[in-house]
């Protein structure tokens, strides 16, 4: 999977599952002050992170991803 | 303290319908709820006959992702049942943060996602796959949790489990309260999953109709043919106000309940008792002031199963000894909707109320030696219908019984 297909899919599962506005989704838009994620809608995004991309979010390595840019490189860093 | 306590709003979502118009009209033609649910016998279900619940549709205009992730599928009933009965009591969201109102409603299980989420576990041994939601639908307490939270509900809250009398029992314990003196206000209620995971256990009695190739004559109550009964479900509710309350306000008054009366039968776990009934219904009558005679129609708890049919026609009979009420069970038409049961019953006998009839206990063919004693309403019976009372018994010998009467329209 390439990086554009990740933020396609990402985009994708935050728009339809975590019913985030689309025009909120911006490379540098912050997932909890700009995006409204907040630790409850986490709790649901590892459950579908690993469903979408196979791997479990260690809670630990999510400190310093706070874009929806860092979010991608995270995970492809995990896939790649 | 003894206040009187009336009914100003209810709400419905059966397999007679998802309105209280469209319920009334089912109820009117004496029209089944039943049907095939091909997917039950494959599961491995002995009867794949169930009552047709639509699916609610909740969008996210009406409840926000995290509130909807935490409803049940009874839950979501039960929304839908409670956001018509506050809008007939014309209780806004501008009214409910304003003033306080408390919730109680029969549920007994919600078996979808304890097993859903055990299949999760055995998959992939790792409680964060989970998710945010399946904890707030699991507890027995869902309808009552979420209901509270949807609309700012403040007063008294929790959920009472009674088996197929925790609807019944819920508006019971309801009346009482504000009967006393201690809550104004009351949403209550009973809400049933129909899911095929929930009903499994119950199938593994054989207490369920195999009659397939007539879902809609399956449901038989007092019938001498009958084979079983038919598991249903949805959600009723009714908003419980005190009398003076619902007149200082301008409220409709839609019945007043007057009687609430319960027993346990203190022998087998599913063994019904004539002696347990005749006690909760004289307790109800005893505390409304009436007498049997007084009594134009009783919503008989009758399921269609052989023994508890037999039962309460036996306590029927004693009681009323042949007395001028009509009788019927509505389960003949919704099938038992177990604990949803006896909220669902007062809102159908409140309809015939409202429209001076008494629903027919159809699929009643042939009386049995003990039906035969009984006033049984076998076609839609046009008649004023002024005090009913409404039978509710469970698992484990819980019984509860209530009378209900109509109020005259208040003067402007």
């Amino acid at each position: 999977m390439n990086r554009k297909e990740i933020e396609e899919k990402v985009k994708e599962f935050l728009i339809e599952e975590l019913e985030i506005d689309e025009e909120k989704i911006t490379a540098d838009a912050k997932l909890k002050d700009e995006m409204g994620i907040d630790s409850l809608d986490f709790v649901d995004i590892v459950v579908i992170v690993e469903r979408n991309f196979g791997f479990k979010i260690k809670p630990e390595e999510m400190a310093g991803v706070d874009t929806f840019s860092k979010f991608c490189d995270y995970i492809e860093s995990k896939i790649g | 303290m003894n206040r009187r306590v009336v009914i100003t709003g209810m709400g419905i979502w059966s397999c007679l319908g998802t309105d209280l118009e469209t319920v009334k009209r089912s109820l009117y033609e004496g029209k089944s709820g039943i049907g095939l649910d091909c997917d039950r016998l494959t599961y491995g279900y002995r009867s794949g006959l169930t009552g047709i619940v639509e699916s609610p549709v909740i969008t996210k205009q009406m409840l926000d992702r995290h509130t909807r992730a935490g409803l049940s599928e009874e839950a979501q009933y039960a929304y839908m049942a409670s956001r018509q009965a506050l809008a007939q009591a014309c209780m806004d969201d501008g009214y409910l943060l304003e003033n306080e109102v408390g919730c109680i409603f029969g549920n007994d299980s919600s078996a979808k996602p304890v097993i859903e989420a055990s299949k999760i576990m055995d998959e992939k041994h790792d409680s964060a796959m989970l998710g945010y939601g399946l904890i707030f639908q699991s507890m027995n307490s869902t309808v009552t949790m979420n209901l509270s939270t949807i609309f700012h509900l403040r007063g008294v809250n929790f959920t009472l489990s009674a088996a197929c009398s925790s609807g019944s029992h819920s508006i019971g314990l309801g009346y009482l309260l504000i009967k006393q003196g201690l809550q104004d206000v009351i949403l209550c209620g009973g809400a049933q999953e129909t899911n095929y995971y929930s009903m499994a256990t119950f199938d593994a009695l054989g207490a369920f109709s195999v009659r397939m190739d007539a879902p809609m004559m399956a449901s038989r109550p007092f019938d001498r043919d009958r084979d079983g009964l038919v598991p249903s479900g949805g959600a009723a509710a009714v908003v419980l106000e005190d009398y003076d309350h619902a007149v200082a306000r301008g409220a409709t008054i839609l019945a007043e309940v007057v009687g609430y009366g319960f027993s346990g039968n203190g022998c087998g776990i599913s063994q019904p008792s004539d002696v347990g009934s005749m006690i909760a219904m004289q307790r109800a009558l005893n505390d409304a002031g009436l007498s049997c005679n007084d009594i134009d129609y009783i919503n008989a708890h009758a399921t269609s199963t052989r023994q508890g049919d037999m039962y309460e026609a036996i306590a029927l009979d004693r009681l009323f000894e042949g007395g001028r009420a009509w009788i019927s069970s509505t389960k003949s038409m919704t099938g038992h909707e177990c604990w949803m049961a006896g909220a669902s019953e007062i809102v159908y006998s409140i309809l015939m109320m409202q429209n001076d009839f008494v629903a027919p206990n159809i699929n009643f063919e042939n009386p049995d030696e003990y039906s035969a004693k009984l006033k049984i309403a076998t076609s839609r019976i046009d008649t004023h219908v002024n005090t009913v009372l409404s039978n509710s018994f469970g698992f484990g010998g819980t019984n509860s019984a209530l009378v209900i009467r109509k109020v005259e329209r208040l003067k402007s």
